[in-house]
């Protein structure tokens, strides 16, 4: 069934790999420039018509954000997740608030705490969760969140860690490991 | 710690710019006069609280401590997880009501503010106004390891670590999540320590007043709120 889909969409449109999951869940790299036609074709055509997420994976060694738009079909349950890739140093996605409504909250998101950029989508710009916040999108790969909580929040003493692995060499290998 | 990266320093430069409306303006009114307006000066009263001074009589302060022991009323405000326990505290199951502790929906009627869990620092933003805007004198009780030392969220980019330094904690709960048995027991113990006198965060919070602010305002970056909310 997706295979079918894929197929028949490999003719018209530059695909990557399809990635099945499982039966009904599938993944495929798209060109972003063809997001917007897929997506309308996706949802008018064959039946996509739920927008289950939209999220961001931060592929810091690469250099570009993943975006994946997760479309379901409801009617012959199947879930197909269209991956995009952005540069990572001006991340611009294209906004898809007009196809699916709940595309803007999820683009807030992605604006605030990736720092991806959605011309035209609905109070992109404005605050969504955190409030007042100068410092770099905290999702993001290269923020340091323990080294942030330690330079922010004060902290009380007498906490400790111990890693499992630490704690039993020096149980077992006192003077060192032989 | 291992896993910090000693090179990451933190934006302490950019400074968040006041609320459109909160920032001092000049009106026109209907007869031509022009008025200035600083909204955080003449909206709010800036006056900072005050050190409530103790009976010159003990007898007469331990009876004022007794009835204030038996009159807890809780700010029906819930921080985190840990509001999720109050229900069936409030309700027949746990059953609070029966220790004369009862929940109201608005500060000026409580006296007895719970943090339930972990407070980020938006939601800290508002438990402080909640806090000031309680008549003395007036009670916190920090719910579960979050706000004792961060509990899980210890690396977390926007949840505090260290409750007591921005409100006056009276009592700490331990646990993640504390059962409302716990609570009961810590409710409990609240009295007792009311009872005999130590229960003074209020004053407390007067006396260290800039103390607390300094630290209120070195985590929320946008303060667009005058100094004291009563």
């Amino acid at each position: 069934m997706m295979r079918d889909l894929y197929d028949h969409m490999k003719t018209r449109y530059r695909l990557g790999d399809l990635t099945e999951q499982r039966a009904n869940l599938a993944f495929v790299d798209v060109a972003q420039d063809e997001l917007r036609a897929l997506l309308v074709e996706l949802r008018d055509v064959h039946g996509f018509t739920h927008l289950v997420l939209l999220t961001a994976v931060d592929w810091i060694e690469e250099g570009r954000f993943q975006l994946t738009y997760m479309v379901n079909n409801r009617t012959a349950n199947l879930t197909l997740g269209l991956r995009v890739y952005l540069d990572r140093k001006s991340p611009v996605g294209n906004t898809i608030h007009d196809l699916w409504p709940t595309a803007a909250t999820y683009q807030r998101e992605l604006r605030e705490m990736f720092g991806i950029s959605f011309p035209g989508s609905p109070r992109v710009d404005e605050e969504f969760i955190l409030e007042g916040w100068t410092d770099m999108p905290p999702y993001r790969r290269d923020f340091d969140t323990l080294a942030y909580s330690q330079q922010t929040y004060a902290e009380r003493g007498g906490r400790e860690t111990h890693d499992p692995r630490d704690h039993m060499q020096k149980k077992l290998y006192p003077e060192g490991r032989p | 710690m291992k896993d910090v990266d000693k090179s990451f320093r933190k934006d302490t430069e950019t400074e968040i710019p006041l609320r459109e409306e909160l920032q001092p303006r000049t009106v026109t009114a209907p007869d031509g006069q022009k008025i200035e307006i600083d909204p955080l000066q003449d909206y709010f009263c800036q006056e900072p609280p005050k050190v409530h001074k103790q009976s010159y009589l003990k007898i007469v302060e331990d009876f004022y401590n007794w009835a204030r022991a038996n009159s807890l009323w809780i700010l029906g405000f819930g921080t985190g997880c840990g509001a999720i326990e109050m229900r069936p505290l409030m309700t027949p199951r746990f059953d609070a009501y029966r220790y004369g502790i009862q929940w109201r929906p608005t500060p000026r009627q409580a006296n007895l503010l719970v943090i339930s869990g972990y407070l980020s620092v938006k939601t800290l933003k508002r438990a402080i106004r909640a806090y000031e805007q309680m008549p003395s004198p007036k009670y916190v009780m920090g719910l579960g390891s979050c706000t004792i030392n961060g509990g899980m969220y210890w690396d977390s980019y926007n949840t505090i670590k260290k409750l007591d330094e921005y409100l006056p904690v009276d009592l700490y709960i331990a646990g993640c999540m504390p059962r409302p048995e716990a609570l009961l027991a810590g409710f409990m113990e609240l009295k007792k320590k009311i009872r005999k006198g130590e229960g003074e965060g209020a004053n407390k919070y007067a006396e260290n007043f800039d103390w607390y602010k300094a630290n209120q305002k070195s985590v929320i970056k946008d303060w667009d709120m005058p100094d004291y909310n009563w």
